[in-house]
């Protein structure tokens, strides 16, 4: 079976626009939380959010895409540019159909969508965009990214929340051991405007807190709820042989094992599922739980989802057996953009 | 040796009558269910026309709780996956939890919950800065809409790998090959698997009013779909959800399932074209049919129905045509092509599980459902498209394609179960 191996990243995250600011910046500990500058927040019972900083979409992307695209599309479309420069992949010298694109969405082009409903409320079906028709729905991204480096084989979107992201890569090497070259993977995500705030805060598990080092701590005893960000990541998913033959100048990791199970409805009484995702995927990649060296955690900041991820990790791994961490404290939770990110 | 799967259990919600049998009827008979739209006034809009459902979640069975909570679309969704179980002869203990599969597509999610919302919380698109204080709890749930798989696995007892799937309007194809994926490489036994959209509202119908995808044909809505027709100008808005009980195909026959139909092969292409425009010539979606066609292990000239994507645009039914003769060569002239759409509309994701339920129930039925309105074919559009009335006709593979904004193309071949084991 085709081996899919991670060959190029591209970030867009809170505390970093690229790769390596965001790596050296999560290394420091240096949070991109804070208060919301894309609209103002005053009146609404959470103001923290993780927004990416120094985006000047002017600077990447052309005056033509710029009108019919959301801001989290555009981080998109630079975060897969930076994949595969970073993976110094020339698309043009690839066969079109052998490249595909799998992204995870949450929410689409929510902020986009906003604009557009205001003005059909207030002013009438005439003055709804032509772009309303694609720029909010889920597939944007994959279908812009598509086109933007003439991508023609096996895509693909996923919705699954916060677990988005893992779909898409797992897609993604489904693709690859069926035989498609390279799939540009992962997802970036965003709604931080006053109608995607309004929706999220509704979901009950937004952190009141106005201070950004306290307002989303999983794990912590003081956990009440998180903090949301915008941003994610795109990689470059090659199959081994493929990268190797071109030369790839580097393989950052294999994507070796993979699962994904479904909690029961909590009146069923059967318990969550998320102890037997683990096995499964450890033994999807061959692997014992000794071979594991760090987890990455959900972390919800919840604290009773905090314990109930706590608890199946010490029943797969061992009490303390295996460090986990959640740089996501540092980004906020990213929906379907916040798993591609964990390096 | 590689693992098959079947088609055990069909449930389908669909505009001019509810429940798969409903459905089937209204194919066969040629007749129409696109009307002048009921949701609310068009009177404003360019497009006026829409095929709706007269969906009615109290008397399917629906509790008050399940009703405030879920957006039409997850309750389509919910509703059809009841029908399928109990199609497929399949009792509420007799899944094995970890061992089923859900995978939902939509192409638009909750958007009609989220127009509703979004009108109280701005007061009518009057604040900007909205209100959190007029938000319903289940906002978050119309938000992201991995609730609707959420849902379908709750109410059938799903534990394994569960996701929607959003590929605009190739949705209810993709979720279906998704579905397939999982059940051939391990990682599900069965999968509830279909799509569903109740996407008529005011800002989608303001949406494709703006780029003219939709008919303004208001005078005549009871013809106002017109694929491959001379006269047709844009496709007319619908609604639905099919869902499907997908099997391996060896647990079906042991428990002594009836199997509609084998998905025999899928495949997906983009156009990397444009977001909304395709090219003429049906390049891509040619290269998905050959692909889906290779899974299959068949040949083109095994094909003997096309269910076509057939959405009465201009450009779509010229497009689709070159890529049947592309993938098909002369054999597509010899293919009966048709395009249900004609009867209840595009419902966006939905349509593509809808259409594959169609093509499961043309190969048991041995009847190919009929492309209504076709009174004057377009010059450009020279197959067979089988006009206005349906046709007997026995069917061992049969293709089922759609195309989608986002520049996707998706095929499917389906075949009669008891063709040889390949």
């Amino acid at each position: 079976m085709n081996r899919a191996v991670i060959t190029g990243l591209g970030v867009a995250a809170p505390n970093g626009l690229g790769v390596d600011a965001y790596w050296s910046a999560t290394l420091a500990g240096v949070s991109g939380i804070g208060r919301i500058t894309r609209f103002d927040p005053s009146g609404y019972p959470a103001v923290l959010a993780g927004e990416v900083p120094g985006f000047d979409p002017a600077a990447h992307l052309g005056p033509r895409l710029l009108p019919q695209t959301d801001h989290m599309t555009r981080l998109a479309l630079v975060a897969s540019d930076a994949a595969l420069a970073d993976a110094a992949v020339v698309p043009q010298r690839l066969h079109e159909y052998a490249m595909g694109v799998v992204t995870a969405s949450s929410s689409g082009g929510f902020e986009f969508g906003q604009r557009e409903l205001e003005k059909l409320w207030s002013g009438g079906p005439q003055q709804v965009s032509a772009y309303q028709s694609y720029a909010w729905f889920y597939a944007v991204n994959t279908g812009q990214i598509s086109i933007r480096h003439g991508m023609r084989g096996p895509s693909g979107v996923v919705v699954a929340d916060q677990a988005g992201g893992l779909e898409a890569v797992a897609h993604a090497r489904r693709r690859i051991r069926r035989n498609t070259r390279l799939v540009l993977t992962g997802g970036v995500d965003g709604s931080i405007c006053p109608w995607g705030w309004v929706a999220q805060l509704a979901g009950g598990r937004l952190s009141g807190r106005d201070d950004p080092g306290t307002a989303y701590l999983p794990f912590d005893a003081r956990a009440c709820g998180h903090v949301p960000g915008e941003g994610g990541a795109i990689l470059v998913a090659e199959d081994l042989d493929c990268a190797r033959e071109r030369g790839a100048r580097q393989v950052y990791a294999e994507i070796a094992g993979y699962a994904s199970t479904f909690d029961p409805a909590p009146a069923t009484g059967r318990g969550p599922a998320l102890r037997r995702a683990v096995q499964l995927a450890l033994a999807d990649a061959g692997l014992r739980p000794a071979d594991i060296d760090v987890v990455f955690a959900d972390a919800a900041g919840v604290p009773a989802l905090d314990r109930s991820e706590a608890d199946a990790i010490s029943a797969v791994f061992g009490p303390g057996a295996v460090p986990v961490t959640a740089p996501k404290t540092m980004t906020g939770r990213l929906y379907s953009g916040g798993a591609p990110l964990c390096p | 040796m590689r693992r098959r799967v079947v088609i055990t259990g069909i449930g389908t919600i669909a505009p001019g009558g509810l429940g798969t049998k409903a459905f089937w009827e209204l194919l066969t008979s040629g007749r129409t269910a696109t009307r002048r739209i009921s949701f609310f006034d068009p009177s404003p809009f360019r497009s006026q026309v829409a095929a709706e459902c007269d969906f009615d979640p109290d008397r399917e069975g629906l509790t008050p709780q399940e009703i405030r909570r879920m957006d039409r679309a997850a309750q389509f969704a919910v509703v059809c996956a009841r029908e399928a179980l109990s199609d497929a002869g399949l009792g509420p203990h007799e899944l094995r939890p970890p061992r089923t599969s859900v995978v939902i597509g939509s192409a638009v999610g909750a958007t009609t919950s989220l127009e509703r919302e979004y009108v109280v919380v701005s007061d009518g698109g009057r604040l900007e800065r909205v209100s959190h204080e007029y938000a319903v709890p289940h906002l978050y749930g119309y938000l992201v809409p991995s609730s609707f798989a959420t849902e379908v696995a709750w109410a059938v007892g799903a534990e394994g790998p569960t996701t929607v799937v959003s590929t605009g309007c190739t949705s209810g194809l993709d979720a279906i090959g998704y579905a397939t994926d999982l059940i051939r490489e391990g990682s599900a036994d069965t999968a509830v698997a279909g799509a569903t959209d109740a996407p008529i509202s005011p800002i989608t119908v303001a949406c494709f009013d703006a780029i003219r995808a939709t008919t303004p044909r208001n005078d005549d809505p009871e013809h106002a779909s017109r694929p491959f027709d001379r006269s047709r100008n844009g496709f007319a808005l619908g609604e639905g959800a099919a869902v499907l009980v997908l099997e391996e195909a060896e647990r079906a026959r042991r428990r002594g399932a009836h199997a509609y139909a084998e998905i025999a092969g899928f495949a997906s292409r983009c156009n990397a074209f444009h977001m909304t425009g395709l090219k003429p010539d049906g390049r891509e979606m040619a290269e998905a049919i050959r692909a889906a066609l290779d899974e299959a292990r068949l040949d083109g000239t095994d094909i003997d129905y096309i269910n076509a994507h057939g959405s009465g645009t201009k450009q779509n039914d010229r497009h689709e045509t070159a890529a049947f003769k592309r993938s098909l060569g002369p054999h597509a002239y010899r293919t009966p092509v048709s395009s249900i759409k004609s009867m209840i509309g595009h419902s966006l994701g939905a349509i593509g599980s809808i259409e594959v339920a169609a093509c499961a129930l043309a190969i048991e039925h041995r009847v190919l459902p009929p492309t209504a309105n076709l009174h004057n074919p377009d010059p450009e559009c020279d197959l067979d498209y089988v006009p206005l009335v349906a046709r007997e006709q026995r069917t061992s593979a049969v293709l089922c394609v759609g195309s989608g904004f986002g520049g996707f193309q998706s095929a499917m071949v389906l075949a009669r179960p008891d063709r040889r084991a390949a």
